[in-house]
Parts: structure tokens; C-alpha cells; sequence
């Protein structure tokens, strides 16, 4: 699932509502006369130097927006044109941003690819003209210096930076479909050298301050600063500014070379960069790797590769030329649109549109120790809430801290946290046998056995001991959740909360409200999944809720494709094929086969026969003969620890031959293999809105890209639709329903975006 | 426990750089000039004396200490014990003390000889004290001895005892340097295998990278950074100039050196180093200008960092010990004690950010609970760990909005009047054996009331752990 978690980086850019289209029209007459009161740009001479400060009052972080741009170049050429400045400083007046990134929304506005190129074009100028000034431009860097910030920063002579965990550098436009278009696919290489900036563009990572530093992206690193006279934040910009100005006052005279001394490793790997051969080489091992993660779905990495392949063999102006261009084209293609449209989507669901809870929950306590329940202490525990994690036995329990405590220590390994924050964290929790304490419990998840009696006799135990406003959420991926309240005397304050496993790596929080769940109810679990750190949407109550009930039907089709006589191996490579991160044979594994068959059985109940297709008795002989899946080390797949690859479990064979269906040909070719997943998919999701169990289709897309590995390039189900044509894909199903029935009948609402093209789910 | 940050980690040597100064006897020395008597005779004192009914008064009677040395100087070759044993032999000899009539002895240090953990009880053994006195050692960083003399005060206090002596003793020459935890871990492996297989198979087991020996951390535990790198990190944070703390640093040493030259350091005892000469003086003294002071690099936030080498305090060996007794037992003993021991406070505060900081939390507190106001104290000893931080906790006290944002007081108490601080040197010129300074101060406080008449000091420290303390003494009637 890693294509799904590195979305999460998208959360790092920032986009800034920018509503004035005005705006954006200015730009075309930049000599505007409405320019003479600076709201964003201004600059103070220093002795000699010019500390230039940006600040955007209309939002939290500064972008680089085409106001920010105009006054910029105006503050610039007074700079360059004041005798008594020597030097410049370049420096965020605002705590903890320097500049997030370029503004999406300028972006967005342009109707072709040609304003886009000429929007990164006038980029490209600026910097150029940044680059070459004559009087040195130290960029003073605290917080986030993302995409265009990042190219901004590194057209100037030199960089300082604070060592701040907010201070975090990087080219993260892959993730939204484009690449670096000021400069940055041409700069970074020569930085970086050709292997670092294709890791920085191609992955979009983020970058710390010290990592920063050794890689030579930065040249000087600044402490952040504790209490003094003014507070930390306000103190610590202070001194990187005096800091910035002592560098540029060494650069004018002297004392501070530009060109560094270069190292005998360096040496040698320029060297190496310097045969033609090689570099070939680098593209190619680039390209192929590209090409074997992306499966050809993402065309930015691609042209990533091809602008600084332009600038490196052809000089520097097809360099520009090639990355102008590829910017342009990467803005007019739909995965872009898709993964920009994830980005908004994403934003909208880190915000807690219930309002501010009552009471913050303090203390949560967690039943059930298991993959699930430790997973979600592991999340909250180091989010200053109070965990009690209960289980049954002492075993049980002493697994899950282990794993607490495994997550927190991998962190100290790669040293994102010291030993003494883990031990600090692992403070706050818990682990017990007993109900004690749960009288001051907040809030209760539980994370037991996905049996609805077992359920009921927990929600009963624990209401006893529990507080009135403590709130009790169980965590289950498909039981109703009005079907576990009604054992509870309190209704109101029972939600379901669904976390995708491994809880740490998977960003998506399904939470089900019932007609009785109680807005306050909602608003802290919602409060309590935004200090997790997840993504949530909220979705009604019904069998399966949202996600899994999507995920069933296209589970189902699989089944029925490997009674089929599709190899599992075929199976995964055709979804990988159409943009799943992972393929389905490998899901159902990952998911336990006993949990789909559970799921495939319930929801096969409450739909009836529409969720039919494969025989869930395969899923259920599977089980039967310990094929449980990657947890129990067979499934579709046999699964020996230590070992990546896995091979086909060969005594699948005998289930499958048991209950073989011979396939039509007229619907099997690969296409239609990979459309009969997909539609069932989507015509689910879809239901979903229909039937109001979803709020929007925001919501419904994030769900189905975060929480189930939807191809994160098509955007989420409801967005597919807009671009593939509901037309189309209705057509499809028909032709797949005369042959298999009611399991491919569309529902109301796609049918009525496919007779009126105009409807779209997505203005 | 925690070390408290070797700060001069151990590949630097502070020294090398020093011996290259000149000692400059003019310039900014001038306007150091101790003045013994000022204005301050004519202030009126909130309180007469700090005096409580009910509570004993517990007094000073007398306090040495052996020469500060730099490390891996005279002292080499010793042990910690050694040190020790000289302070309370010193101690001895002045007070004429029967060896028997201590009812407890107790020691501060930081770095621990792990052949001598409890180094109060072999100090004491040594020095010829009866073996039926017990003896402990306690530590708390650099407050470690502080801790020493506040617990002999309870113990009087408590009733349990009449006659204590506390001390404090740091040895830098030689530090405990382990092996690698993998390789303690084989060899205490190797300890319990029974058969020559089994030994040669772990003695086979150990790699070039078991052999790393592991030094005694530099660093804070709880944060990972040094204590030099924190204390450049708070002088900038309060915005304190390299060239305030040069100014400071050559304040000291010009101070310590115009007290040493007129013999006012009378707590040092002189100590004949088994197989070496007698050493009677502090060896780490030396006044310098401000131009050799500017020349130097910054030692731990390169480039543009403000604490250097001649700026922060020196690695050093050295022990001191103090006699302190109830008021009564004194005078029935025959003694004229020097001070009372009044009012004391130990803080802690964040250990990254105000890692430094413990004298200006320790200050108002400590006065608070006495009843004085800073005008009432006629002597600051304050330690000096580096000139930043000296500076650091002055601008803090001296700082309404600090004194409101962080100690939830409404108003600060002000900064110490600089004519009455540290006037006799710091930790900065005089050394600083981080078990051994607390007993310093306080003596030092002592012996400077009875020079210049005062009636009230005052003694802060800060230590490792974002730890302080504070105390203020009473000159005793004389």
C-alpha cells in the first residue's frame, strides 16, 4: 500500500484558497498601479543589508501566489537598484512557514497547457534573475520550504536553516502529478548531484534540515532557540535573521566562499556524472524503476526524468525550454486533476466539520490488544491522551505493548524521536486486565473479536463502569453498528470507528454514525481521529457502511475470476495494472480470507444476491484448510517469513477445481477482466451516495483511495466516473449484466450521469 | 545518574588555548577593582535576621578546600578519594575537630570511580575519622555538594544530628571509560561458560567494533545535546553578546586573580601530592585582554556560535569540605562559627530549553521564602558554568515579561548589583570540580561577609538535569 501512504505527503503541500480570479487577470497588466501598498513583500536595510520579509496576511502559510510574485519582483528591483544595499536576506516573517509551495489554485485557473507553460516560464525568469543578481541573496529558512519555495530558495547564493522539526525541504509536486516548474529540474541536479535530485523529485519526500545540510542542499544550520526575553518562535526567527545577515555580510566580503572546496568523494563522483555513458545509464535504471512502481499510470515521473535528461545533455536553455513545457502538459492531464482533486479532498477531511467537541478526550481507553487495538494506542498514545489498553490475557496484552512499544523505538532508530521521548510517551500508557480506571475514561474503543454476542457483552461490561459522557466506539469493518447499540443504554454516545490496518501506516478513518449517534458524539470522535493523525470521513450506518461494502462486490468478482481459471498471479497484475497498489489476490490475503468470507457472508445476507458472484464457500473451504492468509502464512499465496517473494499456494488448486465455472469469453479478455472489478467498485460507491450513507463525493473518493488502495491516479470512484464517461461505464455493465446478471446492474444514480453528460459528481 | 555533560567534551582542551594568554595587567581590570567597603552600609535591611522561633539555628563553622587544578594536571595521578580525603584532612587540621565528634559525613560528586561509589565513606576511613561515623554519597550534578550541606542541615534540623560534615569532590584526570555494552555483555558471558568450547566460541564472537570503548556521555540523557551547545543556544535566545561574555569571562579571572594575589582565597588548603610538589593555589587563573579573548573559535555552534573555550569553564579536579553544626553544639564546642545557614530552595525546569537557567528560578524563590528583597543581600556568589549563562539568568531576572511568562510571578526581582557578584572570581577562572563547587560558594559567602561586613548572601547554582539551587546564608555576629 506504500502508493497509498505516500499520498499522505500530499498533506505537506499547501494550497491557498485563492477565490479572486482578479487576481489572476492582473497578472497579464503587472503594472498594476494598485501595487504601491505592499501587503506581502516588504524589505528594511540592515547597515547593508536588505532583509526582505514575506508574510501573506490572508493565510496561515505563505505561497507563492501571483500577488507574492509581483511585489517580490518589485522589492527586488528597488534591492538591486539602492546603492547602500551590499547584500540581501530573504527571510518569512511568519512563525514556522517560509514559503509551503507555488499556489495550486494559479494552476488550476489555466484552461490550457500553454498558460501553464507560460506561468512556469515567468518562474523560470524570476529565478534566473534571482540566480544571477549581483548583490548575494541569503534565503533564511524556517518551516516548511516546499516546491516553489524550495526553487526559490535554491536560485539564491546560499541558504541557512533552522534545525527545526517544522523546518522540512522538498520538490513534493510529483504527488500532485507535476514536477518542479521553476527551475527546479534543472537547478537540483547540479545541487544535489543526478541521483539525489531524482530521489528529492521523484518521491516528493520531505526533507530534514540535517539531512538537508550533509546532501548540500543547505549550507548553514541554525539552532531553534528556547524562552529568552521574547517568546521561542519570535526569538529563534530573530537570530536566524542575524545570523543570515552575519552570512551575507561574509559573502560581500569575503570571509564566506561560495564555491566550496570540493571533496575527494565528490570529486570522484563528479567524475563519474561527467561520462555520458553513465548518466545513460542513471536514466535508464531510473526509468525502468519508474516504470515497474508507477506501471506506466503516472506520467510525471516520466517527464520529470525527461527535463533534467534535456538540461543535462542538450544545455541549459532546452533545459528550461523541456521543463516549461512538461509542466504544461503535466497541468492539462487527468491524473493530475485526480491527484490535485485527492490533495483538496484530503484537506477537507482533516477538519472536523461537527465542531468543537464538549469535553477533549483525555483519557481513552482501548479493549482488545490485538494488531488493531495496539495499533490505535500506538497512534494516540504519543498524542498527549491517556491510554489504557485492556485485554483478556496476559499474553494478549504483553503482544500489544510490544508492539507500542516496537512502533516507538523503529522511530527512535531512524531518529525521528530520541530514546527519552519514547520512554516519555510509552508513559502515558497503560496496559491492564481489569476494568480499573475506566471511570475516567472519555471515551472507550473497542477492538474485540468481530462477533456481534461478544460485542454486546463487552458494551455491557464496560457501560457499567464507565462515566455517563464517556463515549464507547467499537471498531468493527462490517457489523451494523445500530446492531451493536442495541445493546447499550445509552445510544447517543456509541459511533463506529473503523481504522484500516496497520493503523500507523494507513492514514483513512471511517467513522459510522446511527440516527441516535449524537452530534457531540461524533464531533470527538472526529476530534480524537484528527489527533491520531488520520484522514475521516463520516458515513452513515448500514451493512459494510462505505468501504467495506465497496470492497465486497469487487472481492466477490474476484472470487468468481479465480473460480474462473485467472491465476492469482494474473489476478494481482491485472488490478496492479489498472492502479491499485495492490492486487486483489494479495488483498484478500492481506485482509485474512476468514474475514472476507465473514464479510462476503453478512453482506451477501443483507444485499442478497447482488453481492453474489464467487462462491463464498470457496473463501469458506479456504478457511476450513487453515488458508487464512498472510497471517497464517498461507492463503492465495504461501507466505515464508524472511522471504519477500511469494508463490502461488498450490493446494488452492483443489478448492478452486472444486467449484470451477467455466468462463465467457465474451466478457474474460483482460480489459474486462480489470472493468468487472472496477465497476463493481464503483457502482457500490455510488449506491452509497444514492442511498445517502455518504456525505459527497469528497468524502467517498478519500475512502476509497485512502482506505482501500483505489488507484490513486484515477482519483477515487467518483471522480473515475467524471473522466472515464458514466456513459461508458454503464455501457460496460450492460454488457457484463446480460451475462452474469444483477451483479453488474448499475444503480439509479450512475444511470442518471450517464444519460446526462452534463451531471458530474466533481464541478 | 547523570553526569553533568562533560561539557568541554573530552577531545577539546580548554587549556591549551588558555596558556597562550598574556596576562595583561591594565585595561578593563581596573574597573573591576574590588572595593571593600560601599554604600551598602548605609542600606536598611528588611529583616534583622532571619532567625525563627522554634527552628535551630544551624551555622557554618568552617569550610576548605584543596586547590582547583586543571585536569590531568598535579593531580593526575590520584584517585578521587585522594582529593577528598585532603579536603577533610584540611578540615581537620583547621578546626582542630576530635575525629570522633562528627556524627555523619556526607559527599557530592558526579562522575562516580566505580572502585569508590561511595566516596564519603572512603574518604572519611582515610582521612583518620573513627569508623563508626556513617558516610554517604549523594549527587545532583553540579549542586552536588549543595546537596550535601542541605542534607546535613535536615538532619540537624530533624534532630538527629549535631555535628556534620559535608563535601563535594570531582576528579576529571581519569573518568570511568567502559567497553562496548556487546563487549561487557561477552565478557560477562564468558564469566559463566563452563567449557573451553563454550569460551572459545565467544571469545570467537568478538568483532573489531566490540572493541570501541564507550566514555562517560557528554551529553544531557533526556535531550542528546551538550551542555556547552545548550548554553550557547540560551545566551542567544536571550540575546547575549560574545563580546558580554568575554567581558565577563576576563571579569573573572581579573577578580579571582586580584583575590588570590591579596591571599582572600583562605579557604584553599595546601596539599602535598604523594610523589609531586605541594600545590597551594588555583592553576586555572589567568587574565587575558579582550583581543586574545576575541580570537578565539566558537567551540560547540560552529560558525556562529558566542561560547568558546575562554568563555566557559574548565574541566578540573578538586574537593572541598565543610563543618556545620547547630548553633549551640558549635558554641558549647568552643567555636566561632562564620554564618548562618539559612533559607534554601532546590528548582528544575525544562532540561532543553532552560537547561541553564536554575539561578534565575532559584532567586526569587529563595528570597521569597526568606523575606529579603535583592537589595538586601550584600554578597552574590553565583556559579559560573559558562559566561552566557551568568549573563543568560541576570537579563531573566532582570525581565518582567520573563518573570511573568515563566515563574508566574507578577513582577522580577531584579538582576544582582554587579559591585557585589562573584567578587572574588568564579567557576569561570577558579575552576569548577562540579561536585565540589556548592561547598565553595557557600564558604566563599561566608568568608566575604566577614571581609566586607555584609549581612546577608546569597548562592545559586544551576546543574545538569535543568536542575538549580539556591540558598542565602547570615553573616554570623561577630
Amino acid at each position: 500500500m506504500a502508493g497509498v501512504r505516500s499520498l499522505g505527503a500530499l498533506s505537506r503541500i499547501t494550497a491557498k484558497r485563492y477565490n479572486v480570479l482578479s487576481d489572476i487577470s492582473c497578472r497579464t497588466f503587472s503594472v498594476a498601479p494598485a501595487m504601491s501598498a505592499r501587503t506581502h513583500v516588504n524589505y528594511e536595510v540592515k547597515e547593508d543589508v536588505a532583509v526582505i520579509r514575506m508574510n501573506d496576511p490572508t493565510s496561515k502559510v505563505n505561497t507563492l501566489s501571483v500577488q507574492m510574485q509581483n511585489e517580490m519582483i518589485e522589492v527586488f528591483n528597488e534591492v538591486l537598484a539602492n546603492d547602500a544595499v551590499q547584500s540581501a536576506v530573504l527571510i518569512s516573517s511568519k512563525p514556522g512557514c517560509f514559503i509551503a509551495g507555488a499556489d495550486i489554485n494559479m494552476i488550476q485557473a489555466c484552461n490550457t497547457s500553454e498558460e501553464v507553460t507560460k506561468l512556469s516560464q515567468e518562474g523560470q525568469k524570476m529565478f534566473a534573475r534571482i540566480e544571477n543578481s549581483p548583490k548575494p541573496i541569503v534565503a533564511a529558512i524556517n518551516g516548511p520550504c516546499l516546491g516553489g519555495g524550495l526553487e526559490f530558495a535554491i536560485a539564491c547564493q546560499y541558504r541557512v536553516a533552522t534545525k527545526s522539526k517544522k523546518t522540512v525541504l522538498g520538490t513534493p509536486e510529483v504527488m500532485l502529478g507535476l514536477l518542479p516548474g521553476a527551475g527546479g529540474t534543472q537547478r537540483l541536479p547540479k545541487m544535489v548531484g543526478i541521483p539525489g535530485a531524482f530521489d528529492m523529485m521523484l518521491t516528493g519526500r520531505n526533507i530534514r534540515a540535517d539531512k538537508a545540510k550533509k546532501m548540500g542542499l543547505v549550507h548553514q544550520l541554525v539552532d531553534p532557540l528556547g524562552p529568552g526575553l521574547k517568546s521561542p518562535e519570535e526569538r529563534t526567527i530573530e537570530y536566524l535573521e542575524e545570523v543570515a545577515i552575519q552570512c551575507a555580510k561574509g559573502i560581500v566580503n569575503k570571509k564566506i566562499s561560495l564555491t566550496k572546496e570540493k571533496g575527494m568523494m565528490q570529486k570522484v563522483q563528479d567524475y563519474v556524472m561527467g561520462i555520458e555513458f553513465v548518466r545513460q545509464q542513471i536514466y535508464k535504471t531510473v526509468t525502468a524503476k519508474v516504470m515497474k512502481m508507477s506501471k506506466g499510470l503516472y506520467p510525471a515521473p516520466l517527464k520529470i526524468i525527461e527535463s533534467v535528461k534535456a538540461g543535462l545533455e542538450q544545455g541549459p536553455d532546452s533545459g528550461y525550454l523541456a521543463e516549461a513545457q512538461n509542466f504544461g502538459k503535466l497541468a492539462m492531464t487527468s491524473e493530475s486533476n485526480a491527484l490535485i482533486g485527492l490533495y483538496h479532498g484530503q484537506v477537507a477531511c482533516k477538519k472536523n466539520r461537527f465542531g468543537v467537541p464538549e469535553r477533549p478526550v483525555k483519557n481513552l481507553a482501548i479493549l482488545g490488544a490485538g494488531l488493531m487495538g495496539a495499533g490505535i494506542a500506538q497512534v494516540t498514545v504519543d498524542k498527549g491522551i491517556h491510554t489504557v489498553l485492556k485485554d483478556t490475557t496476559v499474553e494478549g496484552l504483553s503482544r500489544g505493548q510490544q508492539q507500542v512499544y516496537k512502533g516507538l523505538n523503529d522511530k527512535t532508530k531512524k531518529k525521528t524521536i530520541t530514546s527519552f521521548e519514547r520512554d516519555f510517551t510509552l508513559a502515558s500508557l497503560t496496559g491492564q486486565l481489569d476494568y480499573s480506571g475506566f471511570e475516567k475514561a472519555d471515551m472507550v474503543i473497542e477492538a474485540v473479536f468481530e462477533d456481534l454476542n461478544i460485542k454486546h457483552r463487552v458494551i455491557k461490561e464496560v457501560e457499567a463502569v464507565i462515566p455517563p459522557h464517556c463515549i464507547f466506539a467499537t471498531n468493527t469493518s462490517a457489523l451494523p453498528i445500530k446492531d451493536i447499540a442495541a445493546a447499550s443504554i445509552r445510544p447517543e454516545k456509541v459511533i463506529g470507528m473503523h481504522y484500516f490496518s496497520p493503523v500507523d501506516k494507513m492514514q483513512l478513518l471511517e467513522i459510522i454514525t446511527t440516527d441516535k449517534t449524537s452530534k457531540d458524539t461524533t464531533a470527538s470522535a472526529v476530534a480524537v481521529g484528527l489527533k491520531q493523525g488520520k484522514v475521516i470521513i463520516v458515513v452513515g450506518d448500514g451493512p459494510g457502511f462505505y468501504t467495506t461494502r465497496c470492497l465486497a462486490p469487487m472481492l466477490a468478482e474476484a472470487v468468481r475470476l479465480l473460480q474462473e481459471g485467472v491465476d492469482p498471479k494474473k489476478l494481482d497484475a491485472l488490478t496492479t495494472g489498472f492502479g491499485f497498489p495492490v492486487g486483489a489476490a494479495t488483498l484478500a490475503d492481506e485482509v485474512g480470507i476468514d474475514v472476507a468470507a465473514h464479510v462476503a457472508e453478512d453482506l451477501g445476507k443483507a444485499f442478497g444476491s447482488r453481492f453474489g458472484g464467487g462462491n463464498v464457500e470457496v473463501l469458506k473451504t479456504m478457511v476450513e484448510k487453515g488458508f487464512k492468509g498472510r497471517k497464517s502464512g498461507k492463503g492465495c499465496y504461501v507466505y515464508t517469513p524472511g522471504l519477500k517473494s511469494k508463490d502461488v499456494n498450490p493446494d488452492i488448486e483443489d478448492v478452486l477445481g472444486k467449484y470451477k465455472l467455466t468462463p465467457n469469453p465474451l466478457v474474460s479478455s483482460d480489459s474486462d477482466v480489470q472493468y468487472r472489478l472496477v465497476s463493481r467498485f464503483v457502482n457500490e460507491a455510488v449506491m452509497c451516495l444514492q442511498e445517502g450513507i455518504l456525505n459527497g463525493p469528497v468524502e467517498g473518493d478519500i475512502g476509497a483511495v485512502f482506505g482501500l488502495g483505489f488507484p490513486p491516479c484515477l482519483g477515487g470512484p467518483f471522480r473515475f466516473v467524471d473522466t472515464f464517461g458514466a456513459n461508458k461505464l454503464v455501457e460496460k455493465m450492460k454488457r457484463y449484466e446480460e451475462v452474469y446478471g444483477n451483479h453488474f446492474t448499475p444503480c439509479q444514480l450512475l444511470l442518471d450521469h450517464a444519460k446526462d453528460s452534463s451531471k458530474r459528481f466533481h464541478k | 545518574y547523570r553526569p553533568h555533560g562533560l561539557r568541554q567534551s573530552f577531545t577539546y582542551r580548554p587549556h591549551g588555548l588558555r596558556q597562550s594568554f598574556t596576562y595583561r595587567p591594565h585595561g578593563l581590570r581596573q574597573s573591576f577593582t574590588y572595593r571593600p567597603h560601599g554604600l551598602r552600609q548605609i542600606q536598611t535591611k528588611s529583616k534583622k535576621t532571619l532567625a525563627k522561633p522554634g527552628v535551630k539555628n544551624i551555622v557554618l563553622v568552617e569550610g576548605v578546600r584543596t586547590p582547583f587544578l586543571l585536569s590531568g594536571t598535579t593531580y593526575a595521578d590520584l584517585m578521587p578519594h585522594d582529593l577528598a580525603r585532603a579536603a577533610l584532612q584540611g578540615l581537620l587540621h583547621k578546626t582542630s575537630l576530635p575525629k570522633d565528634a562528627v556524627d555523619y559525613i556526607i559527599y557530592g560528586t558526579v562522575i562516580q570511580e566505580v572502585k569508590t561509589s561511595n566516596v564519603a565513606r572512603e574518604a572519611s576511613l582515610g582521612a583518620g575519622f573513627s569508623d563508626k561515623i556513617p558516610s554517604h554519597t549523594v549527587t545532583m550534578a553540579c549542586i552536588s555538594s549543595n546537596v550535601a550541606m542541605t542534607t546535613g542541615v535536615g538532619l540537624i534540623t530533624a534532630g538527629q544530628c549535631d555535628t556534620i560534615v559535608a563535601g563535594g569532590v570531582e576528579f576529571m584526570s581519569d573518568v570511568p571509560i567502559r567497553h562496548s555494552r556487546k563487549m561487557r555483555k561477552t565478557m560477562l558471558a564468558l564469566n559463566r561458560a563452563k567449557t573451553l568450547g563454550q569460551r572459545l566460541s565467544l571469545i570467537g564472537s568478538i568483532r573489531m567494533a566490540h572493541l570501541t570503548p564507550e566514555l562517560p556521555a557528554v551529553a544531557e540523557f533526556s535531550t542528546a545535546e551538550t551542555m556547552g551547545h545548550s548554553a550557547d543556544r540560551l545566551a542567544a535566545a536571550f540575546g547575549v553578546t560574545r563580546l558580554e561574555q568575554d567581558e565577563f569571562a576576563l571579569r573573572s579571572h581579573t577578580l579571582a586573580k586580584q583575590a588570590q594575589d591579596a591571599g582572600l582565597l583562605s579557604d584553599v588548603i595546601s596539599f602535598k601530592v604523594p610523589g609531586r610538589d605541594t600545590v597551594a593555589k588555583d592553576n586555572g587563573i589567568r587574565p587575558s585582554s579582550m583581543e586574545q579573548l576575541a580570537k578565539l573559535k566558537p567551540a560547540f555552534i560552529k560558525p556562529h556560535g558566542t561560547v568558546t573555550a575562554a568563555n566557559s569553564s574548565f574541566l578540573t579536579d578538586g574537593a572541598s569540605a565543610v563543618l556545620i553544626m547547630s548553633e549551640e553544639k558549635a558554641l558549647a564546642m568552643g567555636y566561632k562559627p562564620k554564618a548562618y545557614l539559612r533559607d534554601f530552595v532546590f528548582v528544575s525546569q525544562d532540561p532543553k530549553d532552560q537547561l541553564l537557567l536554575g539561578p534565575a528560578y532559584g532567586t526569587p524563590k529563595v528570597l521569597a521564602r526568606a523575606g529579603l528583597t535583592m537589595d538586601d543581600i550584600d554578597v552574590f556568589e553565583f556559579h559560573e558554568a559558562f559566561a552566557g549563562q551568568i549573563m543568560a539568568n541576570l537579563k531573566a531576572l532582570d525581565s518582567d515579561w520573563f518573570a511573568q511568562t515563566y515563574m508566574g510571578r507578577k513582577v522580577k526581582v531584579g538582576a544582582p548589583a554587579m559591585e557585589k557578584f562573584n567578587l572574588w572570581g568564579g567557576s569561570l577562572s577558579l575552576g569548577h570540580p562540579f561536585g565540589a563547587t556548592g561547598c565553595r560558594l557557600v564558604t566563599t559567602v561566608a568568608h566575604r561577609l566577614l571581609k566586607e561586613g555584609g549581612q546577608y548572601g546569597l548562592v545559586a547554582a544551576c546543574a545538569a538535569g535543568g536542575q538549580g539551587h539556591a540558598m542565602v546564608i547570615e553573616a554570623y555576629p561577630q
